[in-house]
């Protein structure tokens, strides 16, 4: 059972962007179990917004489900469950493709996080992300699957060339194109004042890391607004894809009841 | 111009010898002097330790991604990279920034309908082209690797890194004028910057292409401008407008 009302903040914001005629970004969050999921849509005709759509609503009411029926709860089987669940929507959107021709091919990315016993597990697949920020600092936790990561990877191009590639937004994984896939899954230490920030390349292609950084600081009080401006800023910027943005800020700690921090805390009650 | 030289190959060598491809008959040119690699939309020019060296817009690279209209000296020599332009009336297309899958087996996940002239591989065509290249047949020589097909690559305009939303507009900054910094003046030189005191009042001023804005952040009471408190929404500032909050008043203006 996972209960973090009044743990944890919750702000997002999405947007179809400057460019496109249909938002294909799906965003699904629930502050009272901890949990954020985010995907990112790409298939002909406009199929994306199912794939991303059928990731979100299943993975967010599955792992729900999942969560409050679980009798014990540790850091590893909330790993191995976001995991699952990965590839269960994986099974669904590919099904949903074979079945009909204008799906034929759709797939989305995908980043689910979810908040338990002051850790966060993170499982992700593309080039969706999901950032840090602590003590003022932006960083990128999630790798992505893209070529780009593969060629920075292998000391190919820099990061400072890849910034000028045109091989952007080729990702070497996504959900629903094959029959099998696998996401990347990490757990992390939470600690209290930490704000994550879920966002679709949408985000990162448009606004620098050094404006993502700016805005988390200077906004950090008011979470929707930051979450408000980042859109914005992608959109100022040309907006050339949808943007989504989840932003989660982790007000105190959240040990497990039955975790070692819990069963000193229930003493001193 | 002398010559033009489609980059349809997955490596092509420039030096003095008659093995390059494109051969430069120069003492001051090494045997094999650079080379250009092509992965599916990327070429990078890379110097292979030649004597005198490779510039790229009168600097020298060791290895550099070709961006349009790069122009790129070896010896005397100048060679211009030219990279497809899109077709006319594409300049809107959907197919921008839209993220595909690469996959080393099988064909290309279906590709959004793109108009004709984009149906082929951006294929850039190197030194000092006149028109840019017409769309040439899809060549799967143009391919890294057998194993990686390209999946539809899309003729996209050079990707600029995102540029700053304030570039552009003129720079602005506020003054304070009462409380104990009444006098200075603060630069308004990034996207956001926050005013006040944080867990009291704070608004931050943003500055966007369409000019500069107030919007309140945190805090009880909300800012005060020209004598009006505004509400949730962004205000639009003017030149000489007069900002309160957090019992401090001051002027935004226009540096000119």
């Amino acid at each position: 059972m996972n209960d973090l009302s009044g743990t944890i903040e919750i702000a997002t914001a999405t947007h179809q962007g400057m460019v496109r005629s249909h938002n294909e970004d799906s965003i699904a969050a629930d502050a009272a179990t901890g949990l954020a999921v985010l995907a990112d849509g790409m298939g002909g005709y406009n199929a994306g917004e199912v794939a991303s759509g059928i990731a979100v609503a299943m993975i967010s009411s599955e792992l729900k489900k999942a969560l409050s029926s679980a009798e014990e709860l540790d850091i590893a089987k909330v790993e191995r469950l976001v995991g699952e669940h990965a590839v269960r929507a994986n099974n669904a959107i590919y099904q949903a493709s074979q079945s009909q021709p204008q799906y034929a091919g759709m797939g989305t990315t995908l980043v689910t996080a979810l908040w338990h016993d002051n850790k966060m597990v993170v499982g992700h697949i593309g080039d969706s992300r999901l950032y840090r920020f602590r003590n003022s600092k932006l960083e990128q936790v999630t790798k992505d699957h893209s070529l780009l990561q593969e060629q920075i990877d292998s000391g190919l191009i820099t990061k400072e060339q890849a910034r000028h590639s045109q091989n952007k937004n080729l990702v070497t994984r996504a959900v629903g194109i094959d029959p099998d896939v696998e996401a990347e899954v990490h757990s992390y230490d939470v600690q209290p004042g930490d704000i994550y920030l879920l966002c679709s390349d949408g985000l990162n292609d448009m606004v620098r890391d050094e404006d993502m950084q700016l805005t988390l600081s200077s906004l950090q009080a008011n979470l929707p607004l930051a979450a408000e401006q980042l859109v914005q800023q992608a959109n100022d910027n040309g907006g050339r894809d949808n943007v989504s943005v989840i932003l989660v800020r982790v007000q105190k700690s959240f040990a497990a009841r039955g975790g070692l921090v819990g069963k000193l805390k229930s003493w001193f009650r | 111009m002398i010559r033009e030289v489609p980059l349809d190959k997955e490596r092509i060598m420039i030096g003095r010898k008659a093995s390059n491809d494109i051969q430069i008959e120069n003492l001051a040119v090494s045997g094999e002097h650079a080379c250009i690699v092509t992965i599916l939309n990327d070429s990078f020019l890379e110097d292979l330790g030649s004597t005198n060296g490779t510039l790229v817009n009168g600097n020298p690279i060791k290895k550099h991604i070709l961006q349009n209209s790069d122009v790129i000296e070896i010896g005397k020599y100048k060679l211009k990279y030219v990279a497809d332009a899109p077709a006319a009336g594409q300049a809107a297309s959907e197919d921008f920034e839209k993220t595909m899958i690469l996959r080393p087996s099988a064909k290309p996940a279906a590709a959004p309908a793109a108009p004709p002239a984009a149906a082929a591989p951006a294929k850039p065509a190197a030194p000092v082209a006149t028109a840019a290249a017409p769309a040439a047949a899809p060549a799967p020589a143009a391919a890294a690797k057998p194993a990686t097909p390209p999946p539809t690559p899309k003729p996209v305009p050079p990707a600029a890194p995102a540029a700053k939303p304030g570039e552009g507009q003129p720079l602005a900054a506020v003054q304070i004028l009462t409380g104990p910094s009444a006098g200075k003046e603060l630069e308004l030189t990034k996207n956001l910057t926050t005013l006040g005191k944080p867990g009291l009042q704070v608004a931050v001023i943003t500055k966007r292409p369409q000019g500069y804005f107030i919007t309140h952040v945190e805090g009880a009471k909300f800012p005060v401008v020209n004598g009006k408190t505004i509400d949730a929404q962004a205000q639009p500032l003017k030149d000489h407008d007069v900002v309160e909050l957090a019992g401090v008043k001051m002027e935004f203006f226009f540096k000119k």
